[in-house]
């Protein structure tokens, strides 16, 4: 089966602060077809996210798909709270990057 | 078919962060809302500005959006509604915009209105006592329970005001309301709750305006939105001509900056927005029905927010070029800490690096190991208790990356490159130390509310 780039499917991909001590990330879709089409290839999922990143599963404290939105969201929680000595991103906001490289099947 | 409801203009996501565009608030303004609300604060600014009691938005920024929304309120004489007052809703920051708004008055010489404002600094004496009475202040998002350790490692503490202080505020007449730290749902709730709108309704309505035009696409910031609402729903539409609320970007709002987009946490209760119906009511306008309020079980809680100085901050920058160095930049690191060791200890200063070209951004979440950039740049913070030191720890940090001894480099007359040759001082490190929430007996008991005559006409 052939497979595209998350980025070419999702309309929004982004990361941000939600509070002090974690990161969200969302994933939206203009329309329904791609979202489902993502949301049933099972690529983003819980344990996907956690290998991606390289962190245990109990680091994501929320993973929600989120239909009157066409978004999949998911949470993390930060190593340090934001802006502590030693934090890289201050917003959260440049974390998404590694998403838009996920491959997902798409039906020939 | 439905009924008309209470309008409220909401022209900026932060008041004075980036001022509000003029054209979209006219254009709400002639529709005669009846109440102008705003948030001013935030705490994705990190804990600099809450630990050192500053704003970081300019001072002219903030009077400007002030100054649009006093002008416009006052002269069709609706309630005004700020809340979090200058980023982080500190007594000061409360003290400066109540300032500006009566310099506002005088300069516009608008006829006499009641001004109300309350303060959200909570004494760190108040939560040792509570600590000292054995009760519990509960961490949030994965945090443990208050320690006596952390409140004295904590210079500022805020409380996150609900629709309380707002709700006394508007009961005793107040024209003008200038908030602490707030809920930013809050701002817009209150006013509704108190006219007897549902709490679901009012809450939503806040939740969807508190960042304006982030809930309407295409993306703009700053640009006004009108929010409505009634018994049965709650209305959003944008005011700038080129945005609309549509299904997709309003349900797209409900999730951003926040963990899940169901649950919106705040003192009193929880809204829940799992059974949301998101509609397309006219071209510019998005209709939500379905919100639910939990009320609170028990005491009202609140959530608390301290920020505690960490130390004094110098910074380096260098940056290494040779392919072998850059290849074996983890050990260079190792050489220049060990350095700083040697002079200073294993304690008693933060020594921290971030290493562009390789994962500055994202540390040790980044899933790309291995380096392929020709280059890199490296930053160098060093944080101790006297600037002095601060400056010789980052000198050394950054300065022994020259000197790192790598078996076979082959440039033996310096291993990184400067484009200057100095650290510079940079504001002092804070870090978060409170996110948390305390029971109370009384809402207001963490809230201090003044209220005052402006006389702008002379």
């Amino acid at each position: 089966m052939k497979t595209v780039k998350l980025a070419d499917l999702a309309k929004t991909v982004r990361s941000k602060n939600a509070g002090t001590d974690k990161i969200t990330f969302d994933i939206i879709f203009r329309e329904e077809g791609n979202y489902e089409l993502v949301k049933k290839s099972g690529v983003i999922s819980k344990k996907s996210m956690a290998t991606l990143f390289g962190i245990p599963e109990e680091r994501i404290s929320d993973f929600v798909e989120f239909d009157p939105a066409y978004a999949i969201k998911f949470t993390i929680y930060r190593d340090l709270p934001s802006g502590s000595p030693g934090d890289s991103d201050v917003f959260g906001s440049q974390q998404y990057p590694p998403l838009l490289d996920i491959e997902v099947p798409v039906p020939d | 078919m439905s009924e008309q409801g209470l309008r409220f203009l909401c022209p900026n996501g932060h008041l004075g962060f980036a001022p509000s565009k003029r054209e979209s608030f006219d254009i709400g303004a002639a529709t005669k809302p009846h109440f102008y609300c705003c948030d001013s604060g935030s705490s994705d600014i990190g804990p600099g500005p809450l630990g050192g009691d500053y704003s970081v938005s300019p001072y002219e920024w903030q009077k400007h959006d002030l100054e649009m929304m006093l002008v416009a309120a006052r002269r069709q004489e609706v309630p005004m509604i700020i809340g979090s007052a200058g980023d982080t809703g500190t007594r000061s920051r409360v003290d400066l915009y109540v300032k500006i708004i009566e310099e506002l008055a005088a300069k516009h010489n608008l006829p006499p209105f009641k001004l109300a404002y309350f303060y959200s600094d909570v004494p760190a004496a108040y939560l040792k006592g509570k600590l000292a009475a054995g009760e519990k202040v509960e961490g949030l998002d994965g945090r443990s329970d208050l320690t006596v350790e952390e409140l004295e490692q904590t210079d500022r503490i805020v409380a996150v005001a609900g629709i309380h202080p707002f709700i006394e505020a508007l009961k005793s007449g107040a024209d003008v309301i200038i908030g602490g730290r707030s809920s930013d749902s809050a701002i817009f709730a209150a006013p509704a709750i108190r006219l007897g709108y549902p709490e679901a309704e009012s809450y939503y309505l806040g939740k969807a305006l508190e960042c304006a035009s982030f809930c309407a696409e295409p993306y703009a910031a700053k640009e006004t939105v009108i929010g409505e609402v009634t018994h049965e729903d709650i209305k959003l539409t944008a005011m700038s001509p080129y945005q609309r609320c549509t299904v997709a970007s309003v349900a797209g709002h409900a999730m951003y900056e926040r963990s899940n987009p169901y649950f919106e946490y705040v003192a009193g209760g929880m809204l829940d927005m799992t059974n949301c119906r998101y509609e397309q009511h006219s071209e510019k306008t998005c209709r939500v029905t379905g919100p639910v309020f939990v009320p609170v079980e028990g005491k009202v809680k609140v959530k608390l927010e301290g920020s505690g100085k960490v130390g004094e901050r110098y910074v380096g920058i260098a940056a290494v070029r040779d392919p072998y160095t850059i290849k074996n930049i983890d050990q260079v690191l190792d050489w220049a800490r060990e350095q700083v060791r040697e002079r200073f200890g294993d304690e008693g200063y933060g020594l921290y690096y971030n290493v562009y070209g390789k994962n500055g951004v994202m540390g040790p979440l980044e899933p790309i190991k291995e380096t392929h950039s020709h280059e890199l740049c490296i930053v160098c913070q060093g944080i101790a208790p006297t600037a002095k030191m601060a400056e010789e720890v980052t000198m050394t940090g950054t300065r022994q990356i020259f000197y790192a001894r790598l078996p076979e480099v082959k440039g033996t007359a310096g291993t990184a490159a400067f484009g200057f040759e100095e650290v510079l001082p940079a504001s002092a490190a804070y870090k978060w130390t409170l996110n948390h929430i305390v029971p109370v007996d009384d809402p207001m008991e963490l809230f201090e509310l003044h209220t005052i005559e402006v006389r702008g006409a002379r």
